[in-house]
């Protein structure tokens, strides 16, 4: 039978093979998505992120029991950084999900980012697609370790849940600018520890401050998430706030704009493909370079030609 | 643009071996290899080791013991793998295995085992060199 009849009936080995092949780049794989697309976009999605070490697998394995508990089906998706030398990764996310390998509404997959900067991997979105149209009803998306910057998550989630933690000095100093600003839900975790109280307090002084929130003010949690405590409250925050999304007609706008980023994205990568094969196939840059290094002609002139050359 | 193939290892701990000292260092040579290591640390049973080799669709299990109970959990493993229709994966063994046990492991379908001593060379080179294509 083929692949793509397999992951629609759920099939883990087709799934993880799909997986494979995406994140591969394989020709496969591209027909495969065609053919996958219409199941898609059924699944909802959870973002997680926040900085190293702030408990962000910890709390998607206790996130994910509590929507078992509740009968729902969960993917999850764990990125993990690449080594931009080797292009190695150790992906060890799974050690704080060990007791979800057994289970057959859970299907965990492990990324590395590959080159990627924006927090997620290039096959991210494939597999959120692959893990919809398997029938998972629950997507959680574990981004790497995050500091100002890495905000993709945003652009992929339904709701983004950004984790922070006390006793990282300046922690909120970093995170106000970037991923301060895309947060549906806050969660404090190892809220046990001395100065949690505080981080709370000054989240919820900076969300005050944010002119343009809209009619959902982002709840601030506190958590313990290896003791299982406020677990409950933040599933129930997620669900809360994806109601607002469906009531309020936001779920369609976000989803607008994730599949008009993820178009230009792909159009990006074909066109630059093209380009590229196009320019080396004139011997472009033989022909070019020397002259342009010479003064004898400036680049700005040649690459409005080879625009106009290409967009004929 | 070039499609690449990146070699995907689960570096596995089952049993009830009490540390993974040996397993953390193998991981990190596997990932200086450019392999994408994954790592579910200590006492995991058979069925974890395939449950997740499955999802992740590892090119090879690479289970690391300690603890003596070799002749039982990887002959399970390599099993269990058959049953799921996962069979395609190259597994291999490191650890305290006495040599004499190490004929019948391979006879299980262990492809090769790696003892104490072993330069982190010698498995990475074997795994490029097996690696199912």
């Amino acid at each position: 039978m083929d692949l793509v009849q397999l992951v629609k009936e759920g099939n883990r080995v087709a799934i993880a093979r799909l997986i494979t092949k995406a994140e591969n780049e394989a020709p496969e794989a591209a027909i495969a998505m065609r053919q996958l697309y219409s199941e898609t976009g059924k699944a909802f999605l959870i973002g997680i992120t926040g900085p190293p070490g702030s408990g962000k697998s910890t709390l998607t394995d206790k996130m994910v029991k509590e929507l078992r508990k509740r009968g729902k089906t969960v993917g999850v998706i764990a990125v993990d950084p690449s080594s931009p030398f080797t292009g190695g990764a150790i992906l060890g996310d799974r050690i704080r999900m060990s007791d979800l390998a057994l289970d057959d509404g859970v299907f965990i997959r492990s990324m590395g980012t590959r080159g990627s900067l924006g927090g997620l991997s290039k096959a991210t979105y494939d597999t959120i697609k692959i893990l919809d149209a398997a029938g998972f009803e629950y997507i959680l998306i574990e981004t790497v370790g995050v500091g100002q910057s890495e905000v993709d998550i945003v652009k992929t989630a339904d709701t983004t849940v950004v984790v922070s933690v006390p006793g990282l000095g300046d922690d909120i100093q970093a995170i106000k600018a970037g991923i301060m600003e895309i947060g549906d839900v806050f969660v404090v975790n190892k809220a046990d520890r001395e100065g949690a109280e505080r981080v709370v307090i000054e989240l919820a002084q900076m969300l005050e401050l944010n002119a343009n929130m809209g009619d959902w003010f982002p709840p601030i949690l506190k958590t313990v998430a290896v003791r299982n405590e406020g677990i409950v409250e933040v599933v129930d925050k997620i669900m809360e706030h994806r109601e607002f999304l469906t009531s309020s007609g936001e779920l369609r706008n976000r989803r607008k704009e994730r599949i008009s980023n993820e178009l230009f994205n792909l159009i990006l990568k074909k066109v630059s493909a093209k380009i590229s094969t196009k320019l080396s196939e004139e011997n472009f840059w033989d022909s070019q370079l020397d002259e342009i290094i010479e003064n004898q002609k400036n680049p700005y002139d040649v690459i409005d030609r080879v625009i106009d050359g290409i967009l004929q | 643009m070039m499609t690449e193939r990146k070699i995907r290892v689960l570096v596995a701990k089952p049993g009830l071996d009490g540390h993974d000292r040996g397993a953390k260092i193998i991981a990190r040579a596997f990932r200086d290899a450019g392999f994408e290591v994954i790592y579910t640390g200590l006492r995991q049973t058979p069925e974890q080791i395939v449950a997740v080799s499955i999802q992740e669709d590892v090119d090879v299990v690479a289970i690391s013991l300690l603890s003596g109970a070799h002749g039982t959990l990887m002959p399970k493993v390599v099993k269990l793998l058959r049953e799921k229709g996962a069979d395609d994966k190259l597994i291999i063994g490191g650890g305290v295995i006495p040599d004499d046990d190490i004929p019948a492991l391979k006879e299980a379908g262990v492809a090769e085992i790696f003892t104490p001593g072993t330069p982190t060379s010698v498995p990475i080179e074997f795994i490029k060199a097996n690696v199912r294509q």
